[in-house]
């Protein structure tokens, strides 16, 4: 009865904060809900296969994809792709749905908590590097937390990414774990042996740790780069799919990957789950063309400097005008440091332009890493001025709420 | 001095968080800005650490803090090289370790280099996590410093050992005073992250100044960060007239 009224509360002040133009208002919703019925998560995930997907980058997409990959045998499926990644979201999501199947993308730290709550028949673990460290969430710290989460849940699928040690040792103690080579290129936040902080080493197969032998596990998947050919998965027991997206990067065909092995534990064919992954072609405003202004812009997100270093790589080569974007808000951790740990280097000889809440910050960095720009305030102003009225589309990468500004700005 | 400028950024893959090896990439542009020679050196742990005429420490997780301290104590160089004449600037975490002892993540205390006489005690509060303005106190000539401070240690300064700054807002050392970072000889120790540097251009030339034995520094174009010191300063400014209004 309780549970009743705490899921009809959450959908009433999804609906009117809908109505009010306030977004999806799955916060608001899923509070509300969660304030009548705290065990509301548990009830609302009771009889659905849940799949979970977390990491400190590509959450959001890799939500999406294997969201479709569930839908491609006919099966209705639920996400909070567009909400918030904490209980109140998920809450929102479930409450609006009849969905037999629903894939929700969790923060890092709530990980935990909503792996209790939904009893996961899946949870998919990308990677863990530094995010708004002001909150104190510090990687180690988190791999931990999910390393006791794990161990207390053995009937849960784990999908781990093998080349992220801090993954690798959150998830090793888990009954059933499905290692995946995903790859990780940023590997700052690893050095340290999480299981003893001696040195890892990284090398050609793998990693490995001088002091304590914690070393990469065996995968059962991995991504593989032929030389100029299609990227594809190679499974141990010998099958070769092709890894074919729409999408853009690299670190896209991992999280696609990573899908493709959660989508197999949760009963859909890695191959059908990979086929019905090539239709995505945005996720939640990522990657399209869209006007800025009078301009047409790309927008990118990216919120730590792992997000960045693969971004970066992405629009190397480019010579499309680039505006980047940096805000200071809550949702994006109140001390912009980071901005030093990402190798801008890269955008020497590019035509800059700086701008968001917190453009001073990036403009002393971009004036330390040798690249020329120029500073605007307002972020649809220096989308304008980057194009110059050429008509060349402009890259954008903004951080997290950097990227929502524009994606809500005006056409 | 004879041979390039030698700037080494201390354990970044120990005491890499917070982006504080921005301070060793800003030190040594402003040196090459000049016309100096100048090497940058990322001084990981694993290797005995090079012979370096400033040295830079960063911020980090408690686990490495502890692991760069011993490594730092058993290679001997940075004790050395500050008896020969060395600058250090150690932000953060990296502050902790160069004092006389530190808390772990147990809060038991853990030896430090004893570079400076200072002490931290694991804090019973909050962490210290905000702007922090602090006007100059051990350091002479210097414009008011602007950071950003994430902490939950109190350090306790010994005799001889003065603060860099007193805080008009936020934290810094936590220990009762107002007192924020400290300054021994050339050894400069400070909870403000930005990075300081990037912050505090004065900090920077003040330390490449007494690496380079007093040798007077041209200034630079600091328009960018003058820019962001102004809009820092500027929000720290306003939001203490509305807590007073
Ligand atoms: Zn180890």
């Amino acid at each position: 009865m309780r549970q009743q009224l705490a899921s009809a509360a959450t959908r009433a002040v999804n609906a009117a904060s809908r109505r009010l133009g306030r977004g999806q208002g799955t916060v608001a919703g899923g509070r509300a809900g969660l304030r009548l019925d705290p065990k509301l998560l548990e009830h609302l995930s009771a009889g659905r296969q849940v799949a979970l997907v977390t990491g400190t980058n590509g959450k959001t997409t890799t939500t999406r994809l294997l969201t479709v990959a569930l839908g491609a045998t006919g099966d209705e499926v639920v996400s909070n792709e567009t909400g918030s990644n904490m209980p109140p979201g998920h809450v929102a999501a479930l409450a609006g749905s009849r969905a037999t199947r629903a894939v929700l993308a969790v923060d890092e730290v709530y990980l935990p908590r909503v792996l209790t709550a939904t009893a996961a028949a899946a949870v998919v673990l990308l990677n863990l590097s530094r995010d708004q460290l002001d909150r104190t969430n510090e990687v180690r710290m988190v791999a931990g937390r999910w390393r006791a989460a794990l161990a207390a849940a053995p009937h849960t699928h784990v999908v781990a990414n093998a080349d992220d040690p801090l993954v690798a040792w959150g998830a090793s103690v888990a009954r059933d774990v499905h290692w995946v080579g995903a790859g990780l290129r940023w590997q700052l936040d690893a050095v340290g042996c999480p299981a003893c902080e001696g040195r890892i080493e990284f090398g050609e197969g793998g990693w490995s740790c001088a002091g304590c032998g914690f070393a990469r596990p065996e995968t059962e998947a991995r991504l593989v780069h032929s030389a100029g050919g299609m990227p594809s998965g190679e499974w141990a027991d010998g099958r070769t799919y092709p890894v074919r997206l729409a999408l853009p990067g690299r670190f896209n065909q991992a999280n696609a990957l990573m899908a493709a092995v959660a989508a197999e534990a949760c009963g859909v064919d890695a191959l059908i789950a990979l086929q019905a992954m090539e239709q995505v072609e945005e996720v939640a405003g990522r990657f399209t063309v869209r006007p800025i202004g009078e301009a047409q812009a790309r927008l990118m997100l990216a919120k730590n400097p792992a997000g960045w270093d693969e971004l970066l790589d992405l629009v190397a080569g480019s010579d499309a005008p680039l505006v980047v974007s940096i805000n200071a808000r809550v949702a994006d951790g109140a001390d912009p440091s980071w901005l030093w740990d990402v190798p801008y280097e890269r955008l020497a000889g590019r035509t800059v332009v700086a701008t968001g809440d917190r453009y001073r910050d990036l403009s002393v960095r971009l004036h330390y890493a040798g690249v020329a720009h120029t500073t605007e305030a307002d972020p649809v102003q220096a989308v304008v001025r980057a194009a110059d009225g050429t008509g060349a589309v402009v890259d954008v990468i903004g951080n997290y709420t950097a990227f929502h500004d524009l994606l809500g700005a005006p056409r | 001095m004879s041979g390039p400028l030698r700037v080494a950024v201390v354990y970044p893959d120990l005491l890499g968080t917070y982006g504080d090896g921005g301070n060793g990439l800003i030190l040594a542009r402003r040196a090459e800005w000049r016309g100096l020679d100048v090497e940058l050196l990322q001084a990981v742990s694993d290797r005995p650490l090079p012979e370096a005429d400033i040295y830079c420490l960063g911020g980090g997780e408690d686990g490495p803090q502890v692991r760069a301290a011993r490594t730092l104590v058993d290679d001997g160089t940075l004790a050395r090289r500050v008896q020969g004449g060395a600058v250090v600037l150690a932000v953060c975490a990296g502050f902790q370790v160069v004092g006389r002892s530190f808390p772990g993540a147990d809060g038991e205390p853990h030896e430090g280099v004893g570079l400076l006489d200072i002490e931290t005690l694991k804090g019973a509060g909050p962490r210290a996590v905000g702007e922090v303005v602090a006007e100059p106190e051990g350091i002479e000539g210097l414009p008011v410093l602007t950071g950003f401070e994430n902490h939950g240690g109190h350090t306790m300064l010994g005799e001889g050992t003065v603060a860099l700054g007193r805080v008009t807002a936020g934290i810094g050392n936590g220990d009762g005073g107002r007192g924020e970072g400290a300054v021994a000889g050339h050894v400069v120790g400070t909870y403000l992250h930005g990075p300081v540097l990037a912050r505090n251009p004065g900090l920077a030339d003040v330390l490449l100044a007494w690496a380079l034995q007093g040798a007077w520094l041209e200034p630079l174009d600091d328009s960018a960060s003058e820019g962001l010191r102004e809009e820092r300063l500027g929000t720290m400014r306003r939001k203490r007239l509305r807590r007073r209004t």
